[in-house]
């Protein structure tokens, strides 16, 4: 049985390689049963769209400095 | 993607023609300063290395291999540049001393979100980002989001700018960075955990005022 500790790895780990079926099977188990490894794992999306919007944005500051 | 096929279909003159390309290079060079930024925190030293780079790489442009993305191999060179300017610079720790003992942090990071047996720690619990009242799309927001890159370990920091500010595939990273498919998803994990820490406590979980 996975738990919270494993699945937020695993959680990361989707954005990097794609999860064999077991895993992506007990991730699903788990994500399922527990609210906080699901926030988790949604956080780490927006982690990724975050960056994507921070390189894009060529902030004021980098200009005045 | 768009990288490699960028280098398949480019010759070395093809791509010097891209250093014609104001906003092509306005965009290469934020990238490298942010990039660059984040290995010395000190504005003027990353300016200095991210303008020694683009130098070289355009009076080297013939040694550009096809083997690489040209965007690879400009960070390459950048990377090189950083490295010789902390070493130069005695008042900042060398990159590799810097790189040391991050593995540490990680795991202290690890025991402190979780309890023994696996479980998140009772006040470690990931919470919800509240968007509408935290809107991420003002300029304060992205001032923390820079202080948060900026405190990741220099390792961390580039491994993660390199997979999702770079969008370099695993491969690409690996054979760069000199290390494992395995230690470059544990450190891209740690490097999440850290920035997902600190943006909770230092934006996400602040009350607005």
């Amino acid at each position: 049985m996975m738990n919270c500790k494993q699945a937020a790895q695993m959680l990361s780990e989707k954005l990097d390689r794609p999860l064999s079926a077991k895993e992506k099977m007990a991730l699903t188990l788990h994500t399922t049963m527990c609210p906080p490894c699901r926030l988790f794992g949604k956080q780490m999306g927006s982690l990724r769209d975050l960056s994507k919007a921070y390189i894009r944005s060529n902030d004021q500051h980098d200009k005045k400095s | 993607m768009t990288n490699e096929t960028l280098s398949v279909e480019m010759d070395s003159s093809a791509v010097s023609h891209l250093f014609r390309d104001g906003t092509f290079i306005e965009e290469l060079r934020m990238q490298m300063l942010k990039f660059a930024r984040l290995q010395v925190r000190d504005s003027q030293l990353a300016e200095d290395a991210v303008q020694e780079a683009m130098l070289s790489a355009y009076q080297h442009i013939d040694r550009f291999a096809r083997q690489s993305a040209f965007k690879t191999w400009v960070f390459s060179i950048l990377k090189n540049k950083v490295i010789d300017l902390l070493r130069k610079e005695k008042r900042h720790v060398v990159a590799s001393q810097l790189e040391d003992g991050v593995d540490l942090n990680g795991d202290a990071l690890i025991e402190h979100l979780f309890e023994e047996n696996g479980h998140w720690q009772k006040d470690e619990r990931p919470k919800k980002w509240d968007q509408p009242d935290h809107g991420v799309e003002n300029e304060h927001f992205w001032r923390i989001f820079d202080a948060c890159l900026e405190a990741l370990p220099a390792k961390y920091g580039r491994l993660f700018m390199m997979r999702e500010f770079l969008e370099m595939e695993t491969p690409e990273i690996c054979h760069n960075e000199g290390v494992s498919v395995t230690s470059l998803n544990v450190t891209l994990y740690r490097a999440r955990l850290r920035l997902r820490e600190c943006l909770e406590d230092d934006w996400f979980g602040k009350e607005k005022s």
